[in-house]
């Protein structure tokens, strides 16, 4: 062991990377679950282009995964890689500039053939000249040679062989980083197990002719540790943001007793809400794979109407779609939540990134006067918060709720304290109680909100629609009392204030600088305000969860700061909603287009300059 | 023995209906309204959902629990309401245009998922409500508004779209003659799937007389023919014409003419999964035909909304996780307890709430 250089970090990013097909996502999961399950804290990132297969070798069809983990708390995927793992030229090409200087690059020798540098466009055969990495560790491993070798007492085709060279890269990984294959080996058996035990055999192989690999030659792969992370007590899994999110609904029909029922159309990077859904059964959901989005969400409001816990997920091109519906829930005063896990756009856009372009969409892409409350969680966990407090506000409120996410957050896990549902609060639906007094848009003088009779209901029987209505339901045109209805949902609306918590402040309550973040940039807002903070700087952080709403201190909290700055995945979307809502202050603006969350640098750069000016 | 004696006033609301004097809505909604009181069906059951359209209207006037949704939706919409209590009845009430332009792709999927709900397609071949455009059943040459000069586009068959669609009943009648709707739509009531009555209805305002040609009382026998389960396709002012299959299509015979006998006429079976004869009857037109009118289909199928509450049931048979708790701690989950571990601070306490 001696030759063995052994570095220990707080915390390391390592990048998976090879094509489309080569198991990218599986392995760099695996990875992630084997360091949460040692106590490590994870971010994970993954990045894979919108066509399924596209051409091999391909930079295009490069997929990647990263992963952060580490000792303390971890927020971000990390902007830059320790350790890049690239299993073809294309793969090096499309990573490079997200490696850390001197960071460590293991690639799979065998696919750096003449053909293959063609194909990744490398104008020389020394593609790491070219690409100027010559200060990296680079770790040559003939990852296909040996793969081959490995199996080749099994009789199995080359195809199924070359399938198995991604368990070659965990293996020499997870030597690297010191963790057990046991999680691995039993992912592999109940995967394979069963169907097709040579495959499960062959993929085991591998993994240890991967591990052990990196154990015989240790005299060149640098090993590192990485501490389990102090955190919270408690049960811990893994969990991306889309099944948090539908988790949380599940909590929320469990709360408040009612049947929950999903009515969407399959869309990037959304399905995984509709699919995760629709696996429980168990649980007595109703899930209805619509005919297209607009069917999604009518057949969401059929069901408010008729009394179940009702929600649809997109992303924005569905929620196009879905703005005439949704501004019927707003009119018939129904209780649905619409979830959009945002993605590059306009139009079809990209599909497979991440981006906050669609909340002017939300707040506002909708004929005449329609408030909706808009809710926005900050990281893939605590989507199960916002997805059942959603459902809570739109129960006890009667009124549509739009949850925005992204990719970013749909996709990327993180280990999750699970909580109780002892632990979560009480849901009341508004059910109404007396047949004599009832009439459909009879409010509570408090919130605003109307009771809710649903056909089966002896003595309720009752009209609802689209046309602007009185009291009872039925069609009233009147100018006086547009108006006033006009009124009435807008402020019932603003009284959801009430349900909400106070803005939070991170870091000192003021300063030269507030950093204004919403929604999923959250973990690289937070770990850029405190590289501030660490600095000496007197920089705090306000992130946004409740947008509309806005939080009722939050004019009071902006207002004992020297300058603010607004800082989001568009072209300054909820800048312009702050100066239209509290125009009494200045906004700065820190904006990106690319397809891609925050790194921490740029954004600890632009406030520098902020600071500066 | 009925359990609720009913009559068709009690399915009235009290708001006042707006349709033009003598429009064929007005005829529609008393059959709909005597249909719904003779099924025995608790009055609290029923759920009358309506897209937008003159015809759309009709949820406001009755008393049940309605629901007047947007243009188009009303089939998608009315999927939910029976998807989430299938033990509600489930009627549509929706226009030409309604449910065959804007709100053509809803339709046909829910008469492709069979979800049994009864849709009444109130076709008067116009855009009413928007006064007086050309819609996807007006014929060809249609002069409008919007076609000043005529369509120059085929019109649907409503009956072809439902069987296309793998429709499991359609069913035809005209609003003047509200004894033969209101037999019809009993028919529909009692269909388990999705079904569908194709009303011919006058719009005296911006389609006047449309389908008198069909419809005028006077010639009723002659170019209306009535399909009866079980009984030959006859028709005829001395019930003395029948139709036949002769080189495998339809044609018009006289009974006792070239030794034609009641024998050689085809009999009516909407419950065979025939859709070759049922098409063929669907597209009968005048002047070579009678037009087809009663049940034209009506076959057993998988009903949507029962397979979704059997499923969740066969499942639930035999489930591992019973509630939330059970799935939050299912699967890889591992347990931190370290003595350098802080008590979890529980999301709804953090963050303030009240
Ligand atoms: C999204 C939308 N587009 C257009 C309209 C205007 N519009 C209302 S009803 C209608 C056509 C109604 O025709 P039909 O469904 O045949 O009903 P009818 O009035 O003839 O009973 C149209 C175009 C609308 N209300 N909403
Ligand atoms: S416009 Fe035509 S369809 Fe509409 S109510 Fe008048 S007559 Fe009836
Ligand atoms: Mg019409």
């Amino acid at each position: 062991m001696k030759n063995t250089k052994v570095i220990e970090l707080e915390e390391v990013a390592i990048r998976f990377s090879g094509d489309s097909g080569d198991g990218m996502q599986l392995t760099g999961t695996l990875f992630s679950d084997t360091s949460a399950l040692l106590g490590n804290d994870i971010s994970t990132f993954p990045d894979y282009p919108s066509e399924i297969r596209a051409p091999q070798g391909t930079v295009g069809g490069v997929s990647g995964f990263q992963v952060q983990f580490g000792g303390k708390k971890i927020t971000t995927p990390g902007d830059l890689a320790h350790v890049l793992v690239a299993m073809n030229p294309a793969a090096l090409k499309a990573n490079a500039t997200f490696m850390n200087p001197g960071g460590t690059i293991i690639f799979d020798a065998d696919s750096f053939s003449e053909k293959n540098l063609e194909k990744a466009q490398f104008k020389t055969n020394d593609p790491f000249t070219e690409l100027k990495l010559n200060d990296f560790s680079l770790i040559p491993v003939p990852i296909t040679s040996l793969t081959k070798e490995s199996l080749k007492d099994l009789e199995l085709d080359n195809k199924s062989v070359l399938r198995c060279k991604n368990m070659f890269a965990l293996g020499l990984i997870c030597w690297m980083f010191d963790r057990p294959l046991d999680y691995i080996e039993k992912f592999i058996q109940s995967k394979f197990g069963k169907k097709s035990p040579v495959i499960a055999k062959a993929n085991l192989l591998v993994l240890h002719s991967g591990y052990n690999y990196g154990m015989n030659l240790q005299h060149m792969t640098p090993q590192y540790i990485v501490h389990p992370a102090p955190i919270e007590k408690g049960t811990y899994r893994n969990i991306n943001g889309n099944n948090a999110t539908a988790w949380g609904f599940l909590a929320a029909a469990e709360k408040s007793g009612l049947p929950l029922f999903i009515g969407s159309y399959p869309i990037t990077p959304a399905t995984d809400i509709l699919q995760a859904l629709a696996e429980r059964k168990d649980l007595g959901v109703k899930s209805f794979q619509a005919e297209d989005e607009i069917a999604g969400i009518c057949t969401t409001i059929g069901a408010a109407f008729a009394g179940h816990l009702a929600v649809t997920s997109t992303s924005g091109p569905g929620l196009a779609l879905k703005s005439e519906a949704l501004g019927l829930s707003v009119m018939a005063e129904l209780p649905i939540v619409v979830v959009n896990v945002q993605r590059g756009g306009p139009s079809t856009g990209l599909p497979t990134k991440t981006e906050q372009s669609d909340l002017l969409q939300t707040l506002y892409g909708r004929n005449g006067e329609s408030p909706v409350v808009v809710l926005a969680a900050s990281t893939p966990s605590d989507c199960f918060y916002y997805a059942f407090l959603a459902a809570k506000i739109a129960l006890e409120r009667m009124v549509p709720v739009v949850l925005l996410t992204d990719g970013f957050l749909g996709n990327g896990s993180e280990p999750w304290r699970v909580p109780t549902m002892s632990e979560l609060p009480a849901i009341t639906p508004r059910k109404a109680k007396n047949p004599e007094t009832f009439l459909p848009y009879n409010r509570d003088p408090e919130t605003l909100a109307r009771d809710w009779a649903i056909p089966g209901m002896e003595g309720f029987e009752h009209r609802i629609g689209g046309l602007e209505k009185n009291n009872a339901g039925g069609v009233n045109q009147d100018p006086d009392n547009h108006q006033r209805n006009s009124e009435i949902r807008a402020a019932k609306v603003e009284k959801v204030v009430d349900m909400i918590p106070e803005l939070e402040v991170a870091g000192e309550p003021e300063g030269d600088l507030l950093v204004i973040g919403w929604g999923g940039t959250y973990g690289h807002m937070i770990s850029s305000v405190r590289a501030m903070q660490d600095a000496g700087k007197k920089v705090s952080l306000a992130h946004f969860n409740y947008i509309k709403p806005l939080p009722k201190n939050t004019a009071d909290v902006f207002s004992k700061f020297k300058k603010i700055v607004v800082c989001e995945l568009n072209m300054g979307q909820f800048a312009s909603y702050l100066r239209d809502k509290l125009p009494e202050f200045q906004y700065y603006q820190v904006n990106k287009m690319k397809g891609l969350p925050f790194s921490v640098n740029e954004l600890v750069e632009n406030f520098d300059k902020l600071l500066e000016a | 023995m009925t359990k609720f004696n009913y009559t068709a006033k009690d399915f009235k609301s009290a708001a006042e209906v707006r349709w033009c004097p003598g429009c064929g809505d007005y005829a529609i909604m008393n059959a709909v309204q005597k249909t719904m009181a003779d099924m025995d069906i608790a009055h609290k059951d029923f759920a009358v959902i309506s897209g937008i359209g003159c015809s759309s209207r009709f949820p406001y006037y009755m008393s049940t629990y309605g629901f007047h949704t947007i243009h188009g939706r009303a089939a998608a919409i009315a999927s939910g309401v029976k998807s989430a209590n299938p033990d509600l009845t489930v009627w549509v009430m929706t226009g030409d245009g309604d449910s065959l332009a804007i709100g053509g792709n809803h339709f046909i999927h829910l008469v492709r998922r069979n979800i049994n709900v009864n849709l009444v397609l109130f076709n008067n071949k116009i855009y009413g409500l928007t006064k007086g455009q050309y819609s996807p059943t007006s014929d060809r040459g249609k002069i409008t508004k919007t076609s000043p000069f005529g369509t120059i586009e085929d019109s649907f068959v409503p009956g072809q779209l439902v069987l296309g669609s793998r429709g499991t009943f359609f069913a035809r009648a005209v609003d003047n003659n509200i004894k033969h709707t209101q037999e019809v739509l009993a028919e529909a009531a009692q269909h388990q799937g999705t079904s569908v009555v194709e009303v011919l209805q006058n719009c005296v305002i911006f389609n006047d007389g449309i389908h008198d040609h069909i419809s005028d009382p006077k010639f009723r026998a002659e170019r209306q023919i009535f399909l009866k389960k079980g009984q030959p396709m006859i028709f005829g002012e001395q019930e003395d014409k029948g139709l036949i299959l002769e080189n495998g299509r339809l044609k018009v015979a006289k009974i006792g003419e070239n030794g034609i006998t009641l024998e050689d006429i085809l009999v009516h079976e909407p419950a065979e999964d025939n859709l070759g004869l049922q098409v063929a009857l669907i597209n009968m037109s005048l002047p070579e035909f009678p037009v087809a009118m009663g049940v034209i289909r009506s076959i057993e199928a998988l009903v949507y909304d029962q397979e979704m509450k059997k499923q969740i049931e066969a499942v639930q048979q035999k489930r591992r996780i019973t509630c939330v708790d059970e799935l939050l701690q299912s699967g890889n989950t591992w347990t931190v307890d370290g003595e350098n571990c802080d008590e979890p601070v529980k999301f709804f306490d953090n963050k303030c709430f009240g």
